[in-house]
């Protein structure tokens, strides 16, 4: 395999706060400085970007010495959390701008797609805006010719090939722009985050493009999301940054969990006027307070809650996600049909008991809801707390090697009867 | 695959001050034809005149200038027909005030398209100067009726030999426009107060050019300050326009030349500060 992108000692800086007063004496001192041969005064090294501190320099590093290869034909996802540096990353690497030091050498023609249906017309028809959006993107007009009726098809829209743009529905103009992009004769794709554009069926059908393109016609993918499921059923391998930092990079997995792992769980306990969380823990059936869970066990999941002024009819949820921020099920005291009547001032004590055998192995967050009867949210408890359900084992006669497909992990029973013919 | 060649390539944080990436645009040449038709489809679409709008402006602006500045004021125009003096001058002008203008507002205009694919930039620009040279055109037919007109009314004025440079004319006003504009597009994204500058300035350099008067009456009235219109590029340009297809006018090669001379100088400079900008300007504007 050969290396389609190799990134060395790559560093991107930005300036914060205002651009422009008092830009003129500074770029004077930074030619003097740059005339005598001297480093830069404004960019000082070693500043990191963690948005949250305040730092005496107003120069940050999106992106700071970063380093790795692509090989060829490789889908490769990169997450991380909001102003980790995927976006100027991927800026950096479709050449939006250019990076502050270091180099990126790589092979072959990129399309990236850091926003679908740049330079669309509105007032142009959908066939105009094809060839100017696919000359925007790097192709010729007799490849855009070729393609025209694949693209067509793919984005539906063939009654309204000739109307103008503006008359779309938002729908049809993604789907139209979407298609272009995917079109490219391109040996290296960037993707980011388009895909959380258009309805679910479209946004399976862009996923089942970009699956063609990385595993079909071998080009390679790199994709940004912020949906790690589409990433794990994309990507082979994947990166994650941190601070513009690359914090750990391999099979996309292994990246996935340790991005979780970044992910806080909240653990001061909330107080408003109305309520206030005493606890959340999740025990096991002897109701000590444990992380890790045998799936062939109970779970208790206990809540004490304080009321400070009566609710009426209220709704009581856990709802429960999986590593990938999907939900897998959500408890709900109205849909169980067990009605909490008015809750006066007190503590509440809610234990919730999960039968065993119906999670499958991983990793697992609370979010805890409080609703009224007609629905409105008292309160949202976001990532409180988290447990790693474990496989016992025991289906596999001791010898689980970890990771059964799907979602649930149910413990069924299977009759079996030969029936003579 | 067509493109399969191996074309390997780098991204660097510096880049050489003199790459102009010439290659790079004409292999996205074809954006550039479907950029200019973008601009006249767009510009008359939803119109009832359509491309006629292209007509009306420099023909009320000749009217005014024939009333105000001819019969109010009294400037010579060197003998010929009023609103053919004008007209020449106002056309010529147009062109290349419109390339100045709107190149030199191109990064901020296109700062979204910019900050999300990359082309090669100088495409915008570029396509600036062609799709008002579709404009231009338009307007040449324009002028050429009313040279026809004032033709068989018997008019006092001739088509000259210097006609023949009427394309190096066109070349040197799009090409001073580009220059200029992209040296302040490329200042503009820092400093904004060029853009400021620029509207009113542009207005104030017309005055200082001999569109509203020749020359001739320049050099007689001012001869002190006359060298200010003289050393102004567009002067030479639009003399010499003038000069060939109304015959009259101060024609002189020396004085093309110098036009010349400084179009290419701010051409190169302002391709070489353009590219430079456009590395970075996502960060900026």
């Amino acid at each position: 395999m050969s290396i389609a992108i190799k990134v060395e000692n790559l560093s991107k800086a930005y300036q914060l706060g205002q651009i422009g007063t008092g830009t003129i004496s500074r770029d004077l001192e930074r030619w003097y400085a740059r005339v005598r041969g001297k480093e830069d005064p404004f960019l000082r090294i070693g500043e990191s970007n963690d948005q949250h501190s305040k730092s005496e320099s107003n120069v940050v590093w999106s992106l700071k010495d970063i380093n790795f290869e692509i090989e060829q034909g490789d889908a490769v996802g990169i997450i991380g959390r909001n102003g980790a540096g995927k976006s100027t990353l991927l800026k950096i690497l479709s050449k939006v701008t250019a990076p502050t030091t270091g180099k990126i050498s790589g092979k072959g023609r990129i399309a990236s797609l850091l926003e679908v249906g740049t330079g669309f017309h509105p007032e142009l028809s959908g066939r105009e805006n094809i060839f100017l959006n696919g000359a925007i993107l790097g192709m010729r007009k007799k490849e855009i010719q070729r393609k025209l009726e694949e693209i067509v098809d793919f984005a539906g829209i063939e009654r309204y090939l000739d109307t103008p743009v503006k008359r779309y529905s938002s729908g049809m103009y993604v789907r139209l722009a979407f298609a272009v992009a995917a079109h490219l004769e391109s040996e290296i794709l960037i993707v980011d985050e388009v895909l959380a554009v258009g309805d679910a069926e479209f946004q399976k059908k862009c996923l089942g493009k970009m699956n063609d393109v990385s595993k079909g016609e071998g080009r390679t993918v790199l994709f940004v999301s912020h949906n790690m499921a589409s990433i794990k059923s994309l990507c082979k391998k994947a990166i994650l940054l941190q601070d513009g930092k690359i914090k750990n990079e391999g099979k996309a997995n292994m990246v996935i969990s340790s991005y979780f792992h970044t992910v806080k769980v909240n653990i001061e306990h909330f107080e408003n006027s109305d309520f206030k969380l005493e606890k959340l823990k999740i025990c096991d059936a002897s109701e000590a307070e444990i992380k890790n869970i045998i799936n062939g066990k109970k779970i208790i999941i206990k809540v004490s809650l304080k009321v400070k002024t009566p609710k009426p009819n209220i709704g009581f949820c856990i709802a429960i996600y999986n590593v990938l921020q999907e939900l897998v099920t959500c408890i709900n005291t109205y849909h169980i049909n067990q009605k909490i009547n008015s809750l006066d001032i007190g503590i509440y004590e809610f234990d919730t008991i999960i039968p065993p055998y119906i999670f499958n192995d991983g990793q697992y967050h609370i979010n805890l809801h409080l609703n009224s009867q007609n629905g409105d949210l008292y309160k949202i408890f976001e990532n409180y707390a988290s447990f790693y359900i474990l496989d016992d084992e025991k289906r596999r006669g001791g010898v689980f090697r970890g990771g059964w497909p799907g979602q649930i992990s149910l413990l069924p029973e299977i009759k079996i009867k030969e029936i003579k013919l | 695959m067509e493109h399969n060649e191996a074309h390997n390539w780098t991204i660097e944080a510096k880049a050489s001050l003199f790459d102009l990436k010439i290659n790079e645009v004409w292999a996205y040449r074809d954006l550039l034809w479907l950029l200019v038709r973008r601009d006249f489809v767009s510009f008359y679409k939803q119109t009832i005149l359509g491309p006629l709008w292209f007509f009306i402006q420099p023909l009320f602006t000749t009217i005014i200038y024939t009333f105000i500045f001819g019969n109010l004021a009294g400037i010579s125009t060197d003998g010929l027909p009023k609103p053919l003096f004008y007209m020449a001058g106002i056309t010529a002008w147009n062109y290349f005030s419109d390339c100045l203008t709107k190149t030199s507002t191109v990064f901020r205009d296109n700062a979204g398209i910019f900050g999300k694919v990359y082309f090669p930039r100088l495409i915008m620009p570029l396509s600036i100067v062609v799709s008002n040279l579709v404009r231009f055109g338009v307007q040449m037919i324009l002028f050429l009726l009313f040279i026809a007109y004032y033709y068989f009314a018997g008019a006092s004025f001739q088509i000259t030999w210097s006609i023949i440079l009427f394309p190096i004319v066109v070349m040197l006003m799009a090409l001073l426009g580009l220059g200029a504009g992209m040296i302040i597009s490329a200042m503009t994204t820092k400093y904004r107060d060029l853009a400021f500058l620029i509207g009113f300035g542009v207005q104030l350099l017309m005055y200082a050019t001999t569109v509203i008067y020749p020359l001739s009456i320049a050099l007689q009235k001012y001869p002190d300050y006359a060298w200010l219109i003289e050393y102004n590029p567009m002067t030479p340009i639009i003399e010499t326009f003038r000069y060939g297809f109304l015959g009259e006018g101060s024609f002189s090669w020396a004085s093309l030349g110098y036009a010349t001379g400084v179009t290419l100088a701010l051409l190169l400079f302002g391709i070489v500060v353009f590219n430079k900008v456009e590395r970075n300007f996502v960060d900026t504007v």
